[in-house]
């Protein structure tokens, strides 16, 4: 199997591109571009399963890396490649395509080909995302990733996709600018896209700091948008009620959180100390506005919103803790999140197909009627609001605790305050859409509850957020490699000589040879 | 040899219950079911008896733990690991929950007998005993929360049990919220913990306070407080109570194992086994008795224009509850646990006893409409008859001891001790008068409904009814004394000492009077004269409005809390923020891009796809704009900052 290594990522890559193909050039008969999907999205999954199963889980830096000089100049490479921050994350959005398609097997119906293969090429792009160690590289996947989001929400937007796909397009597309325009100039002083290299870069001081300071402002601005970061949640709340289901769960958080954590605090960090204290009561006011919000909405794709804003928002605040603890709950949260929310969105996809309406009203009393639907929803709910045991206490306690020691007391209290309004807007709607008396609705419709897809889809969801609460340990190893600093005691970044900052920055900030590099300047300097 | 006790098994058991009743309950026969059900908490029960009898003849020596191998969490300086402590404190508490657990279960086959739900029904209450024993067994403070939680949501699923009443959802609902309200509390203390003494086991922080013998108050005072927050919530004590009343929507021998005997105790075991936090935090536990004290009397006070059978009895918990937090506030740690375990017994035997009557009501909860059931019922009727004499407090039965030592040792803590005794004596007096009332309307007198045709309960009901009622008669009888040097191992030794000769004998009448006078008032009001309630109330219109409404807690926190909450949400944040502040931002933006986009009149076109080919076209005149190295370099040469550039294209 380890000659699979070398290419392996690159065959994450493809397998959905050539899946899109292959579902663009079949007929549109029968649920043919369906299966084509299924069995491309759970191929990449297992093929993203070879990561963590050869990863090595003590060794710092990057894994399965390639680097392909691509095009001579700009110096554009093809440069991928995996370490514990990206690891699980990339199995995760290979976990979430199947889901994805699932979910959508019943709710769309028409110009499937369109959809699928659009769907696929998203897969690619986010799968860039998070593989991408050139900066060129990561701008295209980066932009890759909201073009067929923004054409799928206008195309199959419930209500008023055309509007809301326009929204998302103008939150989404003009924060990109700056980023390309931040990104060129870097390599216009630098004569580089390589991550590492840039690292080592932005760290020297070599690069004028006020002008830094704006290239950082431009990373942040165009992943805060992305992840959400209140006040510039604007587009989430109208593209999660008109996104065809399989693209609302992966829309917000993943990539936004995970290129903040690389691209925002790996590339500056002491910009992004410098910015720590705004984007922690950002995120602080994000946790309670999103939970308060979410309290009151009368629609559950709405209230999702919301709430996702609050989810979020926590792991903002994790990241901006900048704790080496505080990243490894980021990352693990964010882990969580992904499985739980696609679970209650497959859920409430599911609820939506067989009720045609997503006004929380007009439900009540589907218990009886729908006993497994349920179950496996209060189980996703218990997780979500983070019952001990399940996947969302982990994350959410190893922040809140780091947070609390380590940050700010205040904003831990604060961001604390958040379990008991999640608890309340969770249950509320777990109250309003299954307990009391049957809705004239629930009772006027044949009562179908899960078919046995979606059962195969959602048991091992319910079996993963169990584990993942359980023995969060076979997540959080590989994850704290991603996120501590190396075994070498002179960090590139906390050295004297390389004084960009004063605290430890990520790995990723530091791999061996850098450090090396630091170290025989420094002697040098001597 | 070293023995093993197996003690991990204790909580497994009732898991495995749960999971077999839940995943394939509603495909086995009943009787397979209340097997799986029953046998669960009985293995458990026979663990505990093993480990208690093998701890007894020190075959094995407490404390004894059992710590599963790999860490549950460890990152950074967080290390929390499954182990279990056993100690004589949850030796004690083990043998209530898993007994008395097991009795009601018992109890519940023959109570639930008719149910649809009767499987998830057993998978809930297992999933309780499962959480509870982890709660109870907990060697630090997170696995504890584990438990804490756990039992919440056992106790939210079978509040819930009846969920098609909106009023049963609502209500379970509301208990998890307001139990999450304390959680918060816990939560900051859990990491008040974790930050000042790097270590959340329990018998390293209670290491270091030994070493640091000096260290009192300021941060523990904090942590004590944050502690008092949790257990408020789950013990249901003020301001926390709310959700206790509702929570009698559930099945009654859920309101007897979970809101009754076990559960609700949570926090008063808590306080007593961070007890070494407590000692050091003056302030907190003089807190603790005056939470404890205050919702002694007050509850009682509305227990006594209750209607509702139920509802009388949960008040009286809360009361009950009262009085083992004053006791942990004055450091009477083992007098509150001996008032815990007799309190097991009495008050499990008193709802269970009422479920036994509501049974044989049909239905019926309003004690209005009961009485006369004394001949009907007699089973039910004597039982119930030794749980109200028991905690009225007469002796020889259970609670007499157990009342009397807390309130000697409130007596005697010093200054303020005596008014903590007057209102725990005042209390004991509105406890007799409260049960009497109760037993007078159920039993005595004529029926008041016509259409009622009551029926004794069927053996499984009786049979722990009985147990029950032996074990609050006989239940006291091991003495305070006794009691505390079993658990000075757990809670340490507080001997309450007064230089006063016979004091506890003459506050032992004292108490003894009270329950009489009690009993007397119930009996001439209730008996004799049952026209003088009604002429008390309508002379005292108010007072008697108050008390029926319960203060008007509820409303009180729905106009302050809830609503403004709900509408500060909808109206202020939805309306004026997010749809009028930052909508109207986003809008004025967009609409400054649909101006320039006008002034380009050629190239705006509106469409999605051709705002993308204009945004890559653009993008790629940058990049060959950039990239010219010599266009670079000739801005570099001239000295002009880059920056510039970013100013002029970020716009």
């Amino acid at each position: 199997m380890k000659a699979i290594d070398p290419i392996i990522l690159t065959l994450i890559l493809l397998v959905p591109l050539a899946g899109a193909v292959l579902v663009a050039l079949a007929p549109d008969r029968a649920k043919l571009p369906n299966w084509i999907a299924l069995l491309t999205s759970l191929l990449t999954f297992v093929l993203t399963l070879h990561l963590p199963a050869h990863f090595i889980a003590g060794q710092r830096g990057f894994q399965f890396e390639v680097n392909i000089p691509w095009i001579e100049s700009p110096a554009i490479c093809y440069h991928v490649g995996v370490d514990g921050l990206s690891l699980w994350l990339i199995v995760l959005v290979g976990l979430l395509a199947p889901i994805g398609v699932v979910a959508s097997w019943n709710a769309i119906h028409t110009r499937r080909k369109v959809f699928y293969s659009l769907f696929l090429v998203q897969q690619t792009a986010m799968f860039g995302v998070f593989v991408a160690l050139d900066l060129m590289l990561y701008y295209g996947f980066w932009e890759l990733s909201l073009v067929p989001m923004a054409i799928l929400i206008a195309m199959y937007g419930r209500k008023d996709g055309t509007k809301a796909a326009l929204k998302f397009f103008l939150f989404t597309f003009i924060p990109s600018a700056p980023l390309l325009v931040a990104i060129l100039w870097l390599y216009a002083r630098t004569h580089t896209f390589n991550f590492s290299e840039l690292q080592y870069q932005t760290a020297s001081g070599v690069l004028p700091a006020s002008a830094l300071s704006w290239c950082a402002l431009a990373f942040l601005f165009a992943f805060a948008v992305k992840v959400p970061v209140f006040p510039l949640h604007g587009w989430l709340a109208d593209t999660y009620n008109e996104a065809p289901v399989a693209l609302a769960m992966v829309v917000a958080g993943k990539l936004g959180l995970y290129s903040m954590l690389r691209f925002h605090v790996g590339l500056f960090p002491a910009q992004a100390r410098a910015m720590a204290p705004l984007l922690i009561v950002l995120a602080v006011i994000g946790i309670l506005y999103g939970a308060c919000l979410a309290l009151v909405q009368r629609d559950y794709w709405r209230l999702m919103a919301f709430a996702a804003l609050s989810h979020l928002s926590l792991i903002v605040l994790a990241i901006y803790g900048l704790t080496f603890m505080g990243w490894s709950g980021a990352v693990y949260q964010l882990l969580s999140h992904g499985v739980v929310d696609g679970a209650i969105f497959l859920l409430l996809g599911a609820l939506e197909i067989r009720y045609a309406t997503s006004t929380i009203a007009s439900y009540g009393g589907l218990a009886a009627k729908l006993p497994r639907t349920v179950t496996i929803f209060v189980i996703a709910t218990l997780a979500m609001i983070g019952l001990p045991m399940l996947s969302g206490f982990i994350g959410e306690f190893v922040i809140f605790s780091s947070t609390f020691a380590l940050v700010s007391r205040a904003a831990a209290i604060a961001a604390a305050l958040g379990v008991i309004l999640g608890a309340a807007y969770m249950l509320s709607l777990v109250q309003r859409l299954f307990y009391g008396p049957e809705s004239a609705l629930v009772s006027s419709k044949p009562a179908h509850d899960l078919r046995i897809g979606e059962l195969a889809i959602l048991t091992p969801l319910v079996v993963l957020m169990l584990v993942m609460g359980l023995a969060p340990s076979l997540w959080l190893n590989a994850i704290q490699t991603g996120v501590h600093p190396p075994l070498i005691k002179n960090n590139v970044i906390v050295s004297g000589a390389c004084a960009a900052a004063t605290y430890e920055a990520p790995s990723l900030v530091a791999t061996p040879e850098l450090a090396a590099k630091c170290e025989s300047l420094q002697e040098a300097q001597r | 040899m070293i023995l093993s006790l197996h003690i991990w098994l204790i909580p497994l058991l009732p898991l495995a219950g749960f999971l077999l009743n839940g995943i394939l309950g509603s495909r086995l026969p009943r009787w397979l079911v209340s097997t799986i059900g029953l046998l669960a908490p009985f293995l458990s029960f026979v663990l505990v008896l093993n480990a208690y009898a093998l701890t007894s003849y020190s075959a094995v020596a407490l404390p004894y733990v059992e710590t599963f191998p790999h860490p549950w969490i460890a990152i950074g300086g967080l290390r929390a690991d499954f182990s279990f402590f056993l100690d004589p404190l949850s030796l004690v508490m083990l043998l209530v929950v898993t007994g008395v657990g097991f009795l009601i279960h018992i109890y519940s086959v023959g109570y639930m007998a008719h149910e649809e739900g009767y499987a998830r029904y057993f998978s809930f209450l297992n999933l309780f005993l499962f959480f509870m024993t982890v709660l109870v067994l907990a060697g630090n403070v997170l696995l504890l929360f584990v438990g804490w939680e756990g039992v919440g949501l056992a106790s939210y699923l079978l509040i819930g049990f009846w969920f098609q009443k909106p009023s049963a959802a609502a209500a379970g609902k509301k208990a998890f919220i307001v139990n999450r309200i304390g959680d918060f509390g816990f939560l900051i203390g859990i990491f008040l913990i974790l930050a000042n003494f790097g270590t959340l086991n329990f018998a390293q922080i209670a290491q270091v306070l030994t070493l640091k013998a000096a260290w009192h108050g300021g941060v523990l005072t904090a942590i004590c407080l944050c502690l008092l927050v949790g257990a408020a919530g789950k013990s249901a004590q003020l301001p926390l109570y709310v959700w206790l009343p509702d929570a009698m929507e559930g099945p009654t021998p859920v309101s007897a194992l979970i809101h009754a005997a076990t559960m609700v105790t949570a926090g008063v075991y808590m306080i007593a086994r961070t007890h070494f936090l407590f000692d050091r935090a003056p302030i907190a536990l003089a807190i603790v008795a005056i939470v404890g004290a205050a919702t002694a009397i007050f509850a009682a006070t509305i227990a006594l224009a209750q209607t509702d059978i139920k509802r009388v009895l949960a008040y009286s918990t809360i009361s009950q509850l009262g009085y083992m937090f004053l006791a942990c506030g004055v450091a009477a740690y083992s007098a509150a646990i001996f008032h815990l375990v007799t309190h097991a017994f009495f008050k499990a035997l008193l709802f269970l006893a009422a479920g036994s009557v509501i049974h044989a009501m049909g239905g019926e909860q309003d004690m209005r409409k009961m009485g006369g059931l004394r001949k009907k019922i007699p089973v039910t009727f004597w039982t119930m008859t030794i749980a109200v004499f028991t905690i009225a407090g007469f002796p020889p039965l259970a609670a007499f001891f157990s009342k009397d030592a807390i309130l000697y040792a409130a007596f005697v803590s010093g200054s303020g001790g005596v008014f903590l005794w007057l209102v725990g004596l005042l209390t004991a007096l509105l406890t007799s008068l409260y049960m009497f009332r109760l037993w007078y309307m159920t039993f005595f007198g004529e029926l008041r409904t016509a259409d009622a045709h009551p029926h004794e309960s069927p053996r499984s009901m009786r049979a722990p009814l009985i147990i029950l009622a032996l074990l609050s008669i006989c239940g006291g009888w091991i003495g305070i004394e006794s009691f505390s040097a079993y658990l000075a191992p757990s809670v340490g030794l507080h001997p309450a000492v007064s230089s006063f000769p016979h004091l506890e004998l003459i506050l032992t009448a004292f108490a003894v009077l009270a329950a009489l006078e009690g009993w007397l008032i119930a009996d001439k009001y209730y008996r004799r004269k049952t026209e003088r309630p009604a002429q008390l109330a309508a002379a005292l219109p108010a007072g008697y409005t108050l008390l029926a409404n319960k203060y008007y807690v509820d409303e009180i926190y729905d106009a302050v809390l809830v609503k403004p909450l709900f509408n500060f949400s909808r109206y202020f944040l939805g309306w004026v923020v997010d749809t009028g502040i930052l909508g109207g931002i986003a809008w004025l933006l967009a609409g400054s891009a649909n101006l320039s986009g006008a002034i380009l009149q050629r190239w705006q076109s509106g469409n999605l796809r051709s705002y993308a080919a204009w945004l890559t076209a653009a993008a790629a005149v940058i990049l060959l704009f950039v990239f010219h190295a010599s266009i670079g370099s000739y801005l570099g040469a001239r000295g002009i900052d880059v920056q510039l550039n970013l100013h002029w294209m970020g716009h």
